[in-house]
């Protein structure tokens, strides 16, 4: 590796870094203005036009806020679990395609095979072979942080924060690798640039439903989101894993949690709605080039696949908010049983169906239909076996107490 | 079968003993979901709650005691602290305790302005009941939708009373001031979009599978049990033991109204939350009949004729011997009931709300005493949480609507 390459990638990793540390602040502040409209509220508006500046006052503020470290607490250990979290959230970035822009300006090498063509996408850090199983080691890492935290803090709120957070992560990180497995069989590659060029027909959610389904409930849980947010429940844990974590440690925990909600999100982008493919990208380029030359045409392009890549991100993060917005939260033995005994099993039929239909069917547009209509019966038939209770009004309206017996008969309550 | 309410130490004592191999939690009195400052000692094997003893007494204020050293009209004042979320229904229990002793008629019109108030103040508890309920189970929206509701119904009290929340509206006698010109078309603009908003809180929770999961089944308890824990109120309706005072004695002239009381079966959250939700509903059109008796009488008289216990009005004292005594008697001493002891309950939104009052014969009351629901319904958790998660607890608590206020007094 040569000079320049080193210093490509050197500026890219900082760009990266400080655009996913950004990110984080706003979407802090997509989340409360979101959560406001929902709510009827306002939300922050008073810092800067639109409150445009409330992350900048809220950093400065937890900078300033005093560093207090529980006097009971392991102190090398609490102090390096919220490292420990927020660093593996943002390596996970280092794989994921946000565009498609090559340094020798040429449009076309984004359509065509990534690994045939060699060229050097600068929109994505490092394209490694195994970019999947990357992005799974590293989600799975940052449960130690949490789980570090929750202990070291000698609390007991943290730690069954704590707990919860080991029992939860390991329990879901099996459906996770199940559904993000099924998408790596129908594309047969771990690289995510090939997966995302692989969907350039059909974007991975047409064959891969059920396993979108199954990513999203599994990544939620995985990066603790509402309403599986659980090992932070501040309504029984106070605060979970960071009660006793005050000013920029708590900051850091907080980064954490929205950098991985962002990154799955990106993950969800890049494995099922096609990354930054968008219909039209490849026109948009071939009608730029002999007005403007093959640069601007790249670039055009560049961009253009940048966009639409966060535009699908937002959509993923509005979705999350909108969730956040308007569910309770689920109970911490409902949410075992679902990871194991629903997401687990659906995941694992997924894959059989996957192996079978892809073996059978050369043709990848049947196949795909094919597994779509497998996915949804699949989802039909778990939902006719779900428990939750139905909604039974037992209300009745008594006009005259003395028509009625004062104690009912067969009164004795059976729990569920 | 018994009904045991163990105290903090059957829980401290063997842990700190090390003969347990259970974890002591203490819940409170600092926690985001113990509604204010309940202390709860949670004995807990990994997260199924073991064994569960309220601790109450943080917010001991001593109103009981302080109004035995206020006249009777001023210790109305300290009835609205009690239930800070119901103080019209305080006030009124207060009220009908001491014009019981006084043996004064109060005026129809001011009657019907109570039950107004009364169960507009009733749809404001539950709407925070149902607020901070829907919190504790993470549903944050529904705390807004809510809490937007009561807002207007705050500016209704603050319309008739001045203040939006300590409204000491209803007084010994009466109430306080007439109701201002523009109160009821205000009333009748919220009782238009009012059963609107309730459907839209039942939207959101009602069918919600993981609000199902978490209520239905859960905190259960019978109607023996109930009973047995003096629980009262929605808690005792959801049950199924159909027991209403605005029925079974009625006070300030319900009898005369048409309202049904919505009763439950499984003695569950969900019960609980369909019972409470029933009741807004029934209150909402107990309001409109209030609202239509309101508007065919003819406005002025809001306290009794009796210048003992009311006073007169201006006009006539600036030109009446007697009015002026009867003023300065009042301001100066308050009236003096006769010996003796009333005790007068009322259905407050968290359940049977009494009130006792002694007097001898002075112008201050010798005794207060309350029977506050939410004291005694917290005495049944353990009952209920035994057994059951943690997270499961934090519903059970939101579900039986305690006011610290009102445990402590």
């Amino acid at each position: 590796m040569n000079w320049p390459d080193l210093l490509i990638i050197v500026v890219q990793c900082l760009v990266i870094a400080i655009a996913v540390t950004t990110a984080f602040a706003y979407l802090t502040l997509f989340e409360r203005r979101l959560l406001a409209r929902f709510q009827h509220r306002i939300g922050p508006n008073r810092a800067g036009p639109n409150g445009f500046l409330q992350p900048v006052a809220d950093a400065v503020k937890l900078f300033f806020k005093e560093d207090v470290i529980p006097s009971a607490a392991d102190k090398a250990v609490y102090l390096l679990a919220p490292a420990v979290a927020v660093i593996p959230a943002i390596i996970i970035w280092a794989v994921i395609p946000f565009g498609c822009l090559n340094t020798n300006w040429d449009y076309r090498a984004c359509f065509a095979d990534p690994h045939a063509a060699g060229l050097h996408n600068i929109l994505q850090i490092a394209e490694i072979d195994v970019g999947v199983l990357y992005l799974l080691a590293v989600t799975s890492i940052g449960v130690y942080g949490i789980t570090l935290a929750g202990w070291a803090s000698n609390n007991k709120y943290s730690m069954l924060g704590g707990i919860r957070s080991s029992a939860q992560l390991i329990s879901y990180e099996l459906a996770l690798g199940c559904s993000v497995l099924a998408v790596v069989m129908t594309y047969s590659s771990l690289s995510t640039a090939t997966i995302v060029h692989e969907q350039g027909g059909l974007w991975g959610i047409v064959p891969q439903f059920l396993a979108f389904i199954i990513f999203m409930v599994a990544s939620t849980a995985e990066v603790v989101r509402a309403p599986f947010d659980l090992v932070e429940a501040e309504q029984e844990l106070v605060g979970g894993y960071n009660t006793e974590y005050g000013s920029m440690k708590f900051a850091l925990f907080f980064m954490t949690e929205y950098i991985k909600l962002i990154a799955v999100s990106a993950m969800a982008v890049t494995f099922f709605f096609g990354g930054w493919r968008f219909p039209g990208l490849e026109a948009l380029g071939a009608g730029i080039e002999p007005l403007a030359g093959p640069m601007a045409a790249s670039i055009a392009v560049g961009l253009a696949s940048l966009g639409s890549f966060l535009l699908k991100l937002v959509a993923f993060l509005y979705l999350s908010v909108w969730i956040r917005a308007s569910w309770p939260r689920l109970r911490y033995d409902r949410l075992m049983d679902m990871g194991w005994k629903w997401l687990l099993p659906l995941g694992l039929a997924n894959i059989v169906y996957t192996a079978v239909v892809l073996v059978l069917v050369p043709n990848r547009y049947i196949a795909g239909l094919i597994l779509l209509v497998l996915g949804l019966i699949s989802l039909a038939v778990a939902n006719s076996f779900n428990k939750v209770p139905k909604p039974v009004d037992n209300v009745t309206y008594v006009k005259d107490l003395r028509s009625q017996a004062m104690i009912p008969a067969a009164t004795r309550a059976t729990d569920d | 079968m018994t009904y045991p309410v163990p105290t903090p130490q059957d829980i401290t004592g063997p842990a700190l003993a090390g003969t347990t191999e259970t974890m002591v939690l203490n819940m409170g009195p600092h926690h985001p979901s113990t509604h204010g400052v309940l202390r709860l000692v949670l004995e807990l094997d990994g997260e199924v709650v073991v064994n569960v003893a309220p601790d109450v007494g943080f917010l001991h204020t001593g109103i009981e005691k302080t109004m035995e050293s206020k006249t009777y009209q001023q210790a109305v004042v300290l009835t609205d602290r009690m239930d800070y979320l119901a103080p019209l229904s305080n006030n009124l229990s207060y009220a009908l305790t001491v014009e019981k002793l006084l043996g004064v008629e109060i005026p129809e019109r001011a009657q019907t302005i109570r039950v107004l108030m009364v169960e507009l103040q009733r749809i404001s508890s539950h709407l925070v009941w149902l607020g901070t309920h829907a919190l504790d189970l993470a549903a944050m929206s529904v705390f807004l939708y809510a809490f937007r509701e009561r807002e207007q119904i705050l500016d209704l009290f603050e319309l008739v009373s001045g203040a939006r929340l300590m409204t000491s509206y209803i007084r010994v006698g009466g109430l306080a001031y007439d109701l201002p010109a523009d109160f009821l078309p205000t009333v009748d603009a919220f009782l238009k979009i009012m059963p609107g908003h309730v459907d839209e809180y039942e939207d959101l929770l009602t069918g919600n599978p993981l609000w199902l999961e978490r209520t239905v089944g859960v905190g259960v308890i019978d109607a023996e049990a109930a009973i047995a824990y003096g629980l009262t109120g929605a808690n005792l309706r959801a049950t199924g033991v159909p027991y209403d005072v605005r029925k079974a004695i009625p006070y300030t002239g319900y009898e005369t109204y048409d309202f049904a009381v919505p009763v439950g079966k499984k003695g569950d959250i969900y019960d609980r939350y369909r019972v409470r939700m029933a009741e807004m509903r029934q209150s909402i059109s107990l309001c409109r009949q209030a609202w239509e008796r309101l508007n065919e009488m003819p406005s002025g008289v809001y306290q009794t004729s009796d210048r003992k216990v009311a006073p007169p009005p201006k006009s006539e004292i600036t030109h009446s011997m007697e009015a002026l005594i009867h003023h300065f008697k009042l301001w100066t001493e308050g009236f003096k009931p006769p010996r003796g002891d009333a005790y007068v309950s009322i259905e407050s939104p968290r359940g049977i709300l009494g009130c006792y009052v002694v007097s001898d014969g002075s112008a201050k009351p010798w005794r207060v005493h309350f029977r506050s629901p939410s004291f005694i319904s917290l005495q049944s958790l353990a009952h209920m949480g035994n057994g059951r998660l943690m997270a499961d607890l934090v519903a059970l608590i939101a579900s039986l609507d305690p006011v610290l206020g009102e445990v402590d007094r």
